[in-house]
């Protein structure tokens, strides 16, 4: 914290809270995040324990949860040992392993936030937040609606308090039930010091009754924390401000007591015997916090220990100089780890890569009569492109359920008897036989195949909105090359590249952004893996890359791809431009390609209980089809659940090992990269994008109450923005439980296949990387190209790390161990 | 034929059962017993429906078991089968049925799978009886079963704040409708002179005779009935329980809210039409009140910016409308648009989390940002103040605390200084004095003999308003419960000289399950401590089978269809002349604020947040 002239300067404390509060935008363009982002600056255990104490996280697994995953071996009893000695050394040994294993503790005191404000139950005798909160999230739900209402807000254009002064000052009614707020409202300038000297009264107590405040309802307070940040997330934009937010909401708490003591009260300060612990006063350790963070060591290092031994043992490679059958580019998500593996297995004269789903080119997307543009990048980039489709033949379906008539006097009449009996046959069908329709969030919608792109600049004046329209020559050569070189693809190029994007289908899920490519800012890949396809093939663009060493032989193509991670389908866009010689060889690797979704689909099958899993896998994959549209399905996949690793390095370095699509795989070469140029750049990508998606998986399991989203069962959308519980709740941030059941809480570990002085230089460059790794908040390890010796980074350096378990199983069939567990699989090696 | 009826109401209660035996874990057949109780019973539906349309659509009527008889009394059940039965039972089964299936995939993994089938079944054992039973009794019974399932569904999350509070709030309104229900039964009672069916209702020359010397007494049962109708249906002023409503997992907050349940209130209408048919200016009010509510909700509707609440205000808006049919004789098209209004919004909230994706999608192809509905075009000052008082919707839920609850809490509050030992000192004496009177009533003057039944069931009302408003200890509040039927029993005794039997056919049950209550809340404090009524305490969270069982002693108490009790109220009643308003007042009082009491104390010590973990809880704002 900064530390202040004044007692409370209004600015710097909104300032800090919006950084504390969460930060997730819109549904829209949900994208994962570290929840507790506010906390990075510091080591990752002293961080979250801090974190625990201020706001009540809970921010690991319980102590019974460890000592269960102990029991179940889970947790091995060598690396809990060894990591009791490395940090309490020999001699505490037995003390530590009875603390971890057998003693007792006291539940946690109460969390430090709510203290402030809890004086008014005690003392006045009023619930201040039942009169508050629902007033409160219906005007900022109706200001902020994108388009469920049918009469919306009616004051356009203005800021959030200028609107309610408006609304307030033009009307027989009040939102207050007194006469003072109103009075405030109408004729002050509603300073937040001069409305907290009336509620509290005390200068050193307004910083933490805004807190206190504003995490009795964090949901809404994010949201609008997040809106005022980034209006543009909005497509319908609106001019809101926490500090507005503030003001009304201390007007509505002055409101509400002089409603309940009939104007006759004093400041809380009056009344307050004893002054709460300062929020952010210094947190003292505890020994059972140091039992959880040892307990939550023992359980990475568990998991980490068995990927380190497999990825150093693996077989010698055998150099393989004919030529490949195909290429495929994917992302690096983890959902794509069993696909390619399935593909290599198939073909095995192929090979796949792994890099970001946008593929490295970063621009906004409209498509064809769209009033917006969609940003299709990382989401920290600020793009100065634009492509824009033309020619889409793709009819957008409408369902008159959503129609708002239905909600009217005489139109609801009409409908209720002639639609309502359609709804009745609708839902029959939609629950005996799924399928598609306009409710259905398919990826495929994102752009039609067969439309075209404008990816070409013309001319140097084609702009729109301060947009370039295309990419010319050079910028497309430079985007190649950086995407060639970062996956050390630079020669033995295959007859056919295939560039696959992402995304995902679900129907009934307010969450379907969060299934997409992230790093296309939560939209599916299709338009990105088209656009560098189209880059590749350009005869210009190889012609530049041809000087910089990159010789793509004439009969090598390009071509985009994507694939939807809930059905397992992949579709090829502009297939029509390949040769008739590739147009032959594209045909036989769809069927290999056609043949790994149907496995895929299996393998994904056995986390779901509604399939059997030995079926055979055409069937199993009809049935992850349906699953996909089924209204009444609230797991249409489990994206990136169970996550946990992230390889930067060449495909051979985790080739060999069974890694149940935990890992995200970044492919990287050494040898391309010896000054860690483009290391540079996938590490500034891979820690927070990972980072984020593991950190926000891992806080939503622990937590799934107060920093996740609850069961998504019986959420309500609420103005298209966000979803709560029942009408009148605070906004659920964060991941519902159906979607991290099956993750086990543990922090991304990151290998990089390097040297580790380079790897060290090389984080040390951008600050806010290296934050990620000093800070612990992603675990980084280094192996040896050469050697294949592995160091862990610890503290600033690189030490050596030698796995406990020299040995891995060995599976030879990989299906018989898919079909029998549901669980999480332990590292094999595959024969 | 007539038999078959049976089948529908046995088929449910047996699944019920069954569902309630299978152990917790087997969500397979868990969701099996459901679908298979429910696909039968949709099956013999479709072909009871087909066969009694071949056979010309007669009307049935079953006199069943006769649970109590008296002189002048006769407590019985009996159902009915005829056009409106025909389309509810049509309509309840198929979206039962089709819901159930939903909900086999929905609910896979959540917590209280069970609990939520148990819940579903229950619900249906209550609706079947509603809409196929043949007198206000046997409807009774399903109105109260329905109200308990709602209770418990609007809670299933009850480890959250928001759920188990709305849930006590709806349940509240509805014990206003159980009361209005009541009292039409008590009025019809001394109308008749019997526990007249529905089916004699239809003999106009019988209600036409009665009636006419009779006319307030006809107009005030109907104004009962129509209470009821509207806290059912979330008429107006009733109307904000329904999105408050929408706490549950959306398949069940779909055929609940909105479809099977909030049009029980038409039926309730459909039901009596013969009876209040002729009496125009009830028929009016019907219309004016639906018409009123259909206006008033629609604006409502218009500005909510929440999916749930807008199809919630939207589906009242179209009720209000049925309303306004079913009082112009509209008999088919009421019922053909009751179909419809439930598909629909049940279609309509199952599908509601795709909104996002659509209308985002919507707004991304066709937005224009100078859109203004047709509200822009009204004054300025017309258009913010109406704007203003729909986003508060008109201030309904406030109202309905602050003239109904509030009253009730300041009178209790107003007894703060009544202490156990001062209640003990104070009622015991006077409640054995009040039965040695009893006992030498010749001795008492008439004049004072008349006010004793108001005086005494006035304590009763004392004693059940301090409980509900008890805030330190709960055996203190559930034995002020107990202790005012003992005083209505005593009211009523001096009002009519009945047999003794009859008191202790009222007063068994609430002795046998107030004791059952009052071990099971000592046993809770032996183990926890602390069982103030000042906050939820979430003790169902680690004492699950203790609160079932005081879940079961409430329902005792409160005179829930499992015990005598449940006759013994209508008994009571029937003890009430027509001309003691007050005395009929005090007691249906002290019936409404009993229930609350009960479902107060329950929630307060097994529901919400289990107090002793902080960590691990939902947001109490969430």
């Amino acid at each position: 914290m900064k530390t202040h002239d004044s007692l409370f300067d209004e600015h710097a404390v909104l300032h800090d809270l919006k950084h504390f509060l969460p930060a997730q935008a819109p549904l829209k363009d949900f994208i994962h995040h570290n929840t507790l982002h506010a906390f990075q600056t510091d080591k990752f255990y002293e961080a979250t324990q801090r974190a625990s104490e201020l706001f009540g996280y809970k921010v690991s697994l319980s102590l019974d949860e460890f000592r269960e995953l102990y029991k179940s071996e889970r947790i091995k009893k060598e690396v809990l040992d060894k990591i009791i000695v490395e940090k309490k050394g020999t001699k505490a040994l037995k003390e530590w392993q009875n603390n971890l294993i057998s003693k007792k503790y006291a539940p946690a005191a109460l969390p430090r936030v709510g203290a402030l404000r809890a004086n008014w139950k005690k003392h006045y005798r009023i619930d201040l937040d039942s009169l508050v909160h629902p007033i409160l999230f219906r005007v900022l739900c109706s200001y902020l609606d994108q388009g469920i209402s049918i009469w919306n807000f009616p004051i356009k254009d203005k800021t959030f308090l200028a609107s309610m002064r408006e609304l307030e000052k033009n009307s027989f009614s009040s939102i207050f039930r007194a006469s003072r707020a109103k009075d405030l409202l109408l004729n002050n300038s509603c300073e937040i010091s001069s409305l907290l000297k009336i509620l509290v009264g005390k200068k050193e107590l307004y910083q933490q009754y805004l807190y206190d405040q504003q995490f009795a309802h964090q949901g809404w307070s994010g949201m609008v924390s997040a809106i005022e940040d980034q209006p543009q997330t909005l497509l319908d934009r609106r001019k809101i401000s926490l500090h507005d937010v503030v003001v009304f909401e201390l007007l509505l708490e002055i409101d509400a007591l002089d409603f309940h003591c009939g104007g006759d009260w004093q400041p809380l300060k009056e009344r307050m015997i004893q002054a709460p612990t300062p929020l952010f006063a210094p947190v003292e350790k505890t020994e059972l916090n140091e039992v959880l963070s040892l307990w939550q060591e023992a359980f990475e290092w568990s998991y980490y220990d068995q990927v380190l031994t497999g990825l150093q043992n693996k077989k010698k490679e055998s150099v393989d100089s004919s030529r490949k059958s195909f290429q495929a580019m994917f992302c690096i998500d983890d959902r794509e780890c069993s696909l390619r593996r399935y593909l290599e297995e198939f073909d095995p004269a192929c090979a796949t890569f792994g890099t970001p789903g946008f593929f490295g080119v970063e621009f906004f997307y409209q498509p064809e009569d769209g009033k917006f543009y969609t940003k299709v990048c990382p989401a920290p980039v600020t793009p100065k492109y634009l492509i824009k489709e033309i020619g889409n033949k793709h009819r957008r379906k409408k369902d008159v359920h959503f129609s708002k008539h239905s909600h009217s006097f005489y139109g609801g009449w009409l409908i209720s008897q002639t639609l309502g009996f359609w709804s009745a046959a609708k839902l029959f069908i939609n629950i005996f036989r799924p399928s598609m329709s306009p409710a259905t969030a398919s990826s495929f919608k994102h752009m039609d195949r067969f439309s075209t792109l404008t990816i070409e600049n013309k001319h140097a004046n084609h702009h729109e909105n301060n947009l370039q329209i295309g990419f010319t020559i050079d910028e497309m050569a430079i985007r190649v090359e950086n995407l060639l070189k970062s996956i050390g693809l630079v020669d033995n190029f295959a007859p056919i590249v295939y560039v696959i994007g992402h995304g995902a289908s679900s129907v009934n899920n307010p969450h379907y952004a969060a299934y997409d490519c992230g790093a296309c800012a939560g939209r599916a890949g299709s338009v990105n893996s088209r656009v560098i396809s189209f880059m590749a093939n350009h005869p210009k663009v190889r012609a530049i890359l041809s000087d910089r060493g990159i010789v793509i032989p004439a009969d090598t193509q390009f071509i985009g791809g994507l694939h939807d991670t809930t059905r397992d389908e992949i579709v090829y866009f502009d297939e029509n431009t390949l040769s008739p010689k590739n147009q032959e060889r594209h045909k036989k690797n769809e069927t290999i390609f056609e043949k790994a979704l149907d496995y895929n689909a299996k393998e994904r099958s056995r986390r779901f209980e509604s399939i059997d899993t030995t079926l055979s896998p055409q069937k199993i994959h009809e049935k992850i089809r349906t699953r996909s549209v089924s209204l009444f399905e609230p797991r249409p996949e489990l994206n990136h659940a169970t996550n946990a690793l992230c390889i930067i390095g060449r495909r051979s370095l985790s080739k060999d090992v069974f890694l149940d699509r935990r890992a995200f795989l970044n492919s990287f070469d050494y040898q391309v990269d010896p000054e860690g140029k483009y290391l540079l750049n996938i590490l500034n990508a891979a820690a927070p994008v990972c980072g984020g998606i593991n950190l926000e998986y891992f806080f939503s399991r622990v937590d799934n109450q107060k920093l996740g989203a609850g069961t998504k069962l019986p959420h309500n959308v609420m103005g298209l923005f966000g979803v709560a519980n029942g009408i009148d709740g605070d906004l659920r941030p964060g991941l519902p439980s159906q979607m991290i059941e099956v993750h086990d809480p543990v922090r991304l570990l990151m290998i990089v296949e390097h040297f580790p002085e380079l790897v060290l230089k090389t984080i040390q460059k951008n600050p806010a990387t290296y934050e990620w790794f000093i800070n612990e908040w992603v675990n980084l390890a280094v192996i040896n190209p050469e050697t294949q010796e592995i160091s862990v980074f610890r503290n600033g350096e690189f030490v050596p790390y030698n796995p406990l378990a020299n040995h891995l199983d060995t599976v030879n069939d990989i299906t018989s161990l898919l079909e029998t567990h549901h669980e999480n699989l332990p590292v094999y090696s595959l024969s | 034929m007539t038999l078959f009826l049976h089948i529908f109401i046995l088929l449910p209660v047996l699944g019920f059962i069954i569902s309630l035996l299978v152990p917790a874990p087997k969500e397979g057949v868990i969701s099996g017993v459901a679908f298979g109780t429910v696909g039968l019973h949709l099956a013999s539906t479709l072909g009871f429906i087909g066969y009694w349309l071949l056979n010309g659509r007669p009307i049935l009527n079953i006199k069943d078991i006769v649970l109590f008889k008296a002189t002048g009394y006769e407590f019985f059940i009996d159902f009915c089968f005829d056009e409106i039965a025909a389309t509810y039972l049509f309509v309840g089964s198929f979206l039962t049925f089709l819901v159930t299936i939903y909900s086999r995939y929905y609910l896979h993994r959540e917590s209280g799978y069970k609990r939520f089938f148990n819940t579903i079944l229950f619900f249906y054992v209550g609706y079947n009886i509603i809409i196929l039973s043949g007198n206000l009794e046997t409807l009774f019974v399903g109105w109260e079963i329905l109200g308990i399932s709602s209770f418990l569904l609007i809670a299933f999350y009850r480890d959250r704040y928001l759920p188990v509070k709305n849930a006590v709030k709806v349940f509240s309104i509805y014990r206003i409708g159980d009361v209005g229900l009541i009292l039409a039964m008590w009025m019809s009672h001394h109308l008749f002179h019997e526990n007249i069916t529905f089916l004699k209702l239809n003999n106009y020359e019988l209600v036409h005779e009665h009636l006419q010397s009779h006319t307030w007494i006809g107009v005030f049962i109907s104004i009962m009935i129509l209470i009821s109708a509207a806290a059912k249906s979330a008429q107006l002023p009733f109307s904000s329980w329904l999105p408050r409503a929408m706490e549950g997992p959306t398949p069940s907050t779909a055929i609940f809210y909105g479809s099977l349940s909030v049009h029980l209130g038409v039926f309730l209408l459909l039901r009596t039409y013969p009876f209040w048919e002729h009496q125009l200016s009830v028929r009016i009010l019907i219309a004016v009140l639906g018409l009123l509510t259909a206006v008033i909700t629609t604006g409502i509707a218009r500005v909510q910016s929440s999916v749930k609440s807008q199809i919630a205000y939207a589906s009242i808006a179209q009720i209000g409308l049925i309303f306004i049919e079913v009082a112009a004789g509209l008999e088919m098209l009421a019922m053909f648009h009751f179909a419809g209004n439930a598909f629909l919004r049940t279609y309509q909230l199952l599908v509601s989390p795709s909104v996002v994706s659509y209308l985002i999608r919507e707004q991304f192809y066709n937005f224009s940002p100078r859109a203004h509905s047709i509200e822009h075009f009204f004054p300025k000052k017309l258009e913010y103040t109406l704007y203003l008082l729909s986003i508060k919707e008109w201030n309904l839920d406030s109202l309905m605390y602050r003239y109904l609850w509030n009253p009730l809490k300041w009178a209790g509050n107003k007894m703060n200084f009544l202490t156990v030992n001062r209640l003990l000192i104070f009622f015991i004496p006077t409640y054995v004095i009040g039965l040695v009177c009893l006992y030498n009533e010749e001795l008492i003057p008439t004049n004072i003999h008349a006010y004793l039944p108001i005086f005494f069931s006035l304590i009763g009302l004392l004693m059940v308003l301090k409980s509900f408003t008890e805030r330190r200890k709960a055996p203190i509040s559930w034995i002020l419960v107990i202790m005012n039927h003992f005083w209505i029993a005593l009211a009523i005794s001096f009002n009519e000289h009945f047999k003794n039997d009859q008191t202790i056919l009222y007063l068994s049950g609430i002795i046998a399950s107030g004791v059952l209550g009052y071990f099971c809340l000592t046993k809770l404090k032996s183990i926890e401590g602390n069982i103030d009524l000042d906050q939820f305490h979430g003790h169902s969270y680690k004492h699950p089978k203790l609160a079932f069982i005081f879940l079961m002693a409430c329902l005792g108490v409160s005179g829930f269809p499992i015990t005598p009790t449940f006759i013994g109220e209508d008994l009571i009643f029937s003890h009430i002349h027509e001309n003691q308003a007050i005395l009929a007042l005090s007691v249906s009082l002290s019936f409404i604020i009993d229930g609350l009491a009960i479902i107060r104390i329950y929630a307060r010590i097994f529901l919400g947040p289990h107090v002793k973990s902080v960590y691990e809880t939902a947001y109490r704002s969430s």
